[in-house]
């Protein structure tokens, strides 16, 4: 392995840290405080550093350290992750990534900005108190401010125990805020809930823990708790992947039911939760008679030795160093034990925390274990797979000609090699089947670059990010979502004022959604914007001549006009978007992909844009048709409807035109056999079938062709490959009958058919 | 290993030798694939009267040469005896069909006279040379100049 291959290794796993670093960042915007995301931000700057010193690329290392100093700082928690501090990291990420780039592919980066976040990034690291307490234990650092936090005691130290080493402490942007009840702490408040907490398998199923759930009530005052193990079932009875214990909490706290339940916000329909408060003045007795003190380690012991936690406690012990565990345990002991006295207890909670991290990442890489495969072998392999189903399905056809009676085994057989055929299609399939994550993650990333140039405030909020598609799909995906993300912050959200104005909230929402619905993904992209402003979009349309100016347009067909070349509404030309090129583009492109894009859109709420893609580009579901003797297929995705043309629909337009008409409208009939010069002369509309086809410019083409032999998924297969791109053809595939059937290039035909670009108006003409 | 060694020092090399009409024509071995039966092809619209259309070749898509048609001479009506010749060159493949394989010849680079100074298409584009074997006369063709080009787009 030479030089090169090393540092392509490490480029890819920069643009998996990369990721990791801003997934992170992003969730400590949305304001997660779990030190492990602050940890896992941290590594991954600080592997980037590690390898790019390895390979003496100076910038990046530079710029990593500054970042990483910062960083460690809120590790440390000196600087508190506010806002305006993400808003600076998230941008460092995006500087260290357009590094990284540039280390990789060569070209130069904007000095001036990373020289300018190298600036703010030290403001904001040497704005904490004492520079040389970065070396200080970890522990001592931790639990300045963790104790402030936990410490629910009247004696409210928050804002006074750090004071003495605190002079660098205010210009920070360390926010006081969030101690600021507890400071005003009145010991009257104080109050003691009865917590039953009975986590489903469903919890631990989605990666929650119930353990860091009990590590956060305990921070929220003085705890005792008791776990129920009645339900565990005998060792032969048992399912690792359920749940067995529940736990009862008595919490003495001043923080209020919400605040409990607020720690089990993300899990409370996962679980059974009753929060109950206790009468003021009873003790907060230890529950049931049981030493809550002798029930925790038990606990934890039955944990380690048997495998009813379904996240592995158990696998630590096969992972985890003895001192290492040990040192989980007694964190983990710490998390649910009695806080006697809350300052101490979280002291304690946080210098254990970090190995009991460093366990849990461990198994997070053990679950998440990946290997690197070159694509071309993946592509192999599925190609191989595609000839086996296609040989399986030929072996079938020709059993079933000799196999008259039809009971043999081997057909029984061959029914079974037919459901693994299917199967391992399936799997191999997956294999190349990514989460959409990366390319929603660069969203991010443009979202911020257009919200500052634009000077609006954004918000991007994305869910099904782990939807997982074809790999190709993916990678042609980024391209139109950048520009309509940019169109949709730039022409559909309105300035901070106006939405303030608008009763609105001055931060403007952009919702990116990804799921799987009937075998395809669904993209959707919602803005909270003004919605298209149909009368503006209307008159523009009229003024470059794109629809008659008595024309009766729908609101839906008004909408869709931005999809039309050349059509563009922004008032002012900006350099993001606007330039007349945008949505017939990005149209383009979907459709491309073989998908459909739609937009839907309520003025002064906002619009939604709908994309439904193939999840794969390897297999396509087609119409299998005759014209003159040769058999095509046509993606079903470009298909209507289907008809039976009679003669009196018929009608000669012209010489050589001919129209059919379709509830009382007309439209271009085509003969894809002449078209495709399969035949000389035109064929008798009323002997064949018409398919009634939509093309790019949203104009309607009914299509000949002789027969329908049916419906079917085939593999596409490139005819690029080993020959040139031939007009009319998209590519071909191969039949069950082993032989080649060529995909009709739907939009190249019907654009052949018009000789000429067609114009809108006719289009909608067509339509009615 | 050993022949392809020695191929490479002493400049030998093996040729396969096929038939068309009445004239025999070789191209290198080493760009030879495979040599298969004849079985129809799916015709492709808009494609230069040489080109047969695609066949299956497990799983890949092969676009079949009429070897005769591309060299200017009659066009090939294809039966069960004819067969294709898998040529590969750079990354592409075809299939040429041909009416029968005849022969594997060991030559070396002086065997191959250059190409008799006539002036046709012929010649210049496809003739590579000419051996003498036994009193038969035998083309070698260049296969990268049989192979569709870019003329298949402009057309």
């Amino acid at each position: 392995m030479d030089m090169n291959e090393i540092k392509e290794i490490f480029f890819q796993e920069c643009e998996e840290q990369l990721a990791e670093l801003e997934s992170g960042l992003l969730r400590l915007n949305d304001g997660d405080r779990d030190p492990e995301t602050v940890n896992a931000v941290f590594r991954a700057v600080h592997s980037i550093k590690g390898g790019a010193g390895a390979f003496g690329l100076d910038d990046l290392v530079s710029f990593a350290h500054v970042f990483e100093t910062t960083l460690d700082c809120v590790r440390s928690n000196k600087l508190e992750p506010t806002q305006d501090v993400l808003k600076v990291m998230l941008k460092s990420a995006d500087v260290l990534a357009d590094l990284t780039n540039c280390a990789r592919d060569g070209g130069s980066v904007d000095e001036a900005r990373s020289k300018q976040l190298i600036r703010e990034l030290e403001a904001l690291a040497h704005g904490t108190p004492l520079p040389g307490a970065a070396e200080a234990p970890v522990a001592k650092a931790a639990a300045k401010p963790a104790a402030a936090k936990s410490a629910p005691a009247a004696t409210a130290p928050a804002p006074a125990s750090p004071a003495p080493n605190d002079q660098g402490f205010v210009p920070v942007a360390f926010s006081f805020d969030d101690f600021g009840d507890e400071a005003a702490v009145d010991p009257v408040a104080m109050s003691t809930f009865e917590i039953s907490f009975k986590p489903n398998a469903d919890l631990y199923r989605k990666g929650n823990e119930a353990t860091l759930l009990l590590r956060d009530l305990s921070r929220l005052g003085e705890m005792s708790i008791h776990c129920d193990m009645d339900s565990l079932p005998s060792l032969d009875g048992l399912n690792p992947e359920d749940a067995y214990f529940s736990w009862k909490i008595s919490l003495r706290t001043d923080k209020g039911e919400d605040a409990i339940r607020g720690v089990f916000e993300f899990a409370e329909w996962d679980c059974e939760l009753e929060v109950a408060e206790r009468a003021e003045g009873e003790q907060p007795d230890a529950i049931e008679g049981e030493a809550p003190m002798q029930a925790v380690p038990f606990d934890l012991s039955i944990l380690d030795e048997e495998p009813e936690h379904p996240l592995g406690v158990v696998e630590e012990e096969e992972q985890i160093a003895a001192g290492e565990r040990e040192a989980t345990v007694t964190a983990l002991e710490t998390a649910s034990n009695v806080l006697n006295l809350a300052s101490a207890a979280a002291k304690a909670a946080d210098a254990k925390q970090a190995p009991a991290n460093a366990a849990s990442a461990q198994q997070a890489a053990a679950a998440g274990q990946t290997i690197r495969v070159d694509l071309d072998r993946v592509d192999r392999l599925i190609n191989l797979v595609g000839e086996l189903v296609i040989n399986q399905a030929m072996l079938s056809q020709s059993v079933i000609e000799n196999d008259t009676n039809g009971t043999s085994s081997i057909n029984m057989g061959l029914e079974e090699l037919q459901q693994l055929t299917r199967e391992i299609q399936d799997s191999v399939m997956a294999i190349r089947a990514q989460p959409v994550k990366p390319v929603f993650q660069r969203m991010a990333r443009t979202v911020r670059e257009i919200a500052d140039i634009t000077g609006k405030s954004v918000r991007l909020i994305t869910e099904g990010e782990n939807t997982e598609v074809d790999k190709t799909v993916i990678d042609k995906l980024a391209e139109p979502l950048t520009h309509m993300i940019r169109n949709a912050v730039d022409h559909g959200l309105e300035m901070p004022e106006k939405r303030v104005a608008l009763g609105k909230n001055p931060e403007g929402t952009v919702r990116l959604t990804a799921k799987h619905r009937s075998g395809r993904i669904i993209i959707e992209l919602a803005d909270d914007g003004a919605g298209i402003n149909r009368e503006r979009v209307r008159q523009k349309a009229i003024d470059n001549d794109l629809i008659a100016a008595d024309a009766n347009l729908s609101d839906e067909e008004i909408d869709n006009l931005i999809f039309h070349a050349g059509f563009s509404t922004a008032e002012k030309v900006s350099d993001l978007s606007g330039r007349g090129v945008g949505m017939d583009v990005v149209k383009r492109s979907i459709q491309a992909l073989g998908g459909r894009i739609n937009i839907s859109s309520k003025p002064g709420q906002g619009s939604v844009f709908t994309m439904s893609l193939p999840l794969t580009l390897a297999v396509l579901d087609g119409m299998v048709v005759t014209v003159a003797s040769q058999t095509l297929v046509v993606p079903l995705t470009a298909i209507v409807e289907t008809l039976q043309p009679d003669a009196a629909s018929i009608h000669s337009f012209g010489a050589t035109q001919r129209l059919i008409s379709i509830r009382n409208s007309f439209c271009p009939l085509v003969d894809v056999g002449r078209i495709l010069n399969f035949r000389a002369t035109q064929a008798n509309p009323v002997e064949g079938v018409a398919l009634l086809v939509e093309s790019e410019g949203g104009g309607q083409r009914a299509l000949m062709v002789d027969a329908i032999q049916g419906q079917r998924q085939v593999v596409i297969k490139s005819l690029e490959a080993n020959y040139t791109h031939v007009p009319g053809i998209a590519a071909a595939t191969i039949l069950g009958d082993g032989r080649v059937a060529l995909i009709l290039d739907v939009d190249a035909v019907v654009a052949a058919s018009r000789g000429q670009p067609l114009r809108l108006e006719s289009a909608l003409a067509a339509v009615g | 290993m050993t022949t392809l060694a020695n191929t490479m020092t002493s400049g030998a090399r093996e040729l396969i030798a096929f038939r068309i009409g009445d004239q025999e024509f070789c191209v290198d071995i080493m760009s030879v694939r495979e040599i298969r039966g004849w079985t129809p092809a799916t015709s492709m619209p808009h494609t230069p009267g040489y080109m047969l259309g695609v066949i299956n070749l497990r799983g890949a898509v092969l676009p079949i040469i009429d070897l005769a048609a591309r060299l200017g001479m009659n066009p090939a009506e294809p039966t069960v005896r004819h067969v294709i010749i898998v040529a590969q060159s750079g990354q592409r493949i075809v299939g040429l069909l041909v009416e029968a394989v005849s022969d594997i010849l060991s030559v070396t680079n002086d065997n191959i006279q250059p190409t008799p100074d006539v002036s046709s298409d012929f010649e210049r584009t496809f003739a590579r040379g000419v051996l003498a074997i036994e009193k038969r006369m035998i083309c070698l063709i260049e296969l990268d100049a049989v192979f569709p080009h870019t003329e298949s787009e402009a057309a």
